[in-house]
């Protein structure tokens, strides 16, 4: 999943060496809270699941353990 | 039977209010709200009402039409933030005018244009009306804390008008609603009623609302719009048999650059079929598509045979979405 996701955020940044770790803050790495929705929607699609912009979601970490909460929901 | 619009009007309030000037009050600057909005500079009533700006919008496209409004059998007005709550904003606009006919509003918050266009549409197509004027008008300043930077800079003020006559030019329409309050309200007033209570815990209103002015998860309300651009798109392309190609212009309603550069990339379509004055006038809420389908016309962007795609989207949550044959 954590390869995934640093696909995706390499995509966006347009760097291929960019380094994503769980503990990576979306601060951090730059995305400010709209990106965070384009990373939640690409996640969807990749991920096949549905994600509530509810919770705050501030790190790789919290956005990793949203998606198994929302898969394990499906 | 359908309609066509054969005439249109826009009225603007005379001040311009630049970010740098909202950065005199607020904790915000020029470069945060550009680059978070695409927002330069909204438009906001000062010693105008909006019912001003409606009425004077309307008698352009009146105008435009070769129209007087003894010609009118209906005035539609999409507000949802008009001088009265009663009478309506279509009322107002009518006595100024000098008509007199069926005259009411609809508030479909930012879905409100094309939510009015399916109203005419069925007064036209029932032959209740030969013309009815849609009025889209919103003076969302009146709504905002602007004490709020997070949403005071989102919004400005404005009015367009369409005149509509039986026709064929619309070639489909469809409005929706998805309820959810919470994403985007603006609680109304109990007044002084001395027996209202607890008004906080009604099940309907999110418990955090205090006051009356417009609130907003702009992450939750980001998600809903671009999810619902694609998703309008889709199904108005395979209810018509198109390709996206095909359409000439998507005028989406104007909220913030970012939404229609996502919902644009994620279908893969080219730039110039999506224009954009959000720039200008920030998110005008219901008049913001007419708003821009008029300046379109004033500077002969749209050509006869041109496909238009409207699609409004915002609080309710609502959407509609209306493909115009010019």
């Amino acid at each position: 999943m954590l390869d995934k996701i640093t696909e995706i955020l390499r995509d966006y940044k347009s760097d291929d060496s960019l380094a994503v770790a769980e503990n990576s803050t979306f601060e951090e790495l730059e995305l400010d809270s709209l990106d965070l929705v384009q990373l939640v929607m690409d996640v969807e699609e990749e991920f096949g699941v549905t994600i509530e912009m509810d919770t705050p979601i501030t790190t790789v970490a919290e956005l990793m353990a949203t998606i198994e909460n929302a898969q394990e929901n499906d | 039977m359908g309609f066509k619009i054969i005439g249109t009007g826009s009225q603007l309030p005379k001040k311009a209010v630049s970010n740098a000037q909202l950065a005199t009050f607020l904790d915000t600057s020029d470069d945060w709200i550009t680059s978070k909005t695409g927002i330069k500079s909204r438009t906001i009533c000062s010693d105008e009402t909006i019912t001003d700006l409606a009425a004077q919008a309307a008698l352009t496209a009146l105008n435009n039409a070769n129209l007087s409004i003894a010609d009118i059998d209906l005035l539609v007005c999409a507000t949802m933030s008009a001088d009265y709550a009663m009478p309506s904003m279509a009322c107002c606009v009518l006595e100024q005018l000098g008509g007199a006919c069926p005259a009411f509003d609809v508030n479909a918050a930012c879905s409100g244009f094309v939510y009015a266009l399916d109203v005419a549409d069925s007064f036209i197509s029932t032959r209740k009306a030969q013309n009815v004027l849609v009025v889209a008008a919103e003076m969302m300043s009146r709504m905002l804390d602007w004490t709020d930077r997070t949403s005071s800079i989102l919004f400005g003020d404005g009015a367009a008008a369409c005149v509509l006559t039986a026709g064929d030019s619309l070639k489909y329409l469809n409005v929706t609603a998805t309820p959810q309050i919470a994403p985007l309200f603006a609680k109304a007033s109990n007044g002084n009623n001395p027996f209202v209570q607890n008004v906080q815990n009604y099940p309907n209103y999110p418990q955090d609302s205090v006051n009356n002015f417009l609130q907003m998860k702009g992450q939750h309300v980001y998600k809903f719009a671009v999810t619902t651009i694609q998703q309008e798109i889709n199904l108005a392309l395979n209810a018509l048999h198109l390709q996206a190609d095909e359409i000439t212009y998507f005028i989406l309603h104007q909220a913030n650059t970012r939404i229609i550069e996502s919902a644009r990339t994620r279908l893969k379509l080219p730039l110039e079929k999506f224009p954009m004055n959000i720039e200008k006038y920030g998110n005008m809420s219901a008049a913001s598509i007419p708003v821009l389908l008029d300046e379109m016309l004033q500077q002969n962007a749209i050509k006869s045979g041109d496909l238009l795609m409207l699609i409004g989207f915002g609080g309710g949550l609502t959407s509609g979405t209306a493909v115009l044959q010019w």
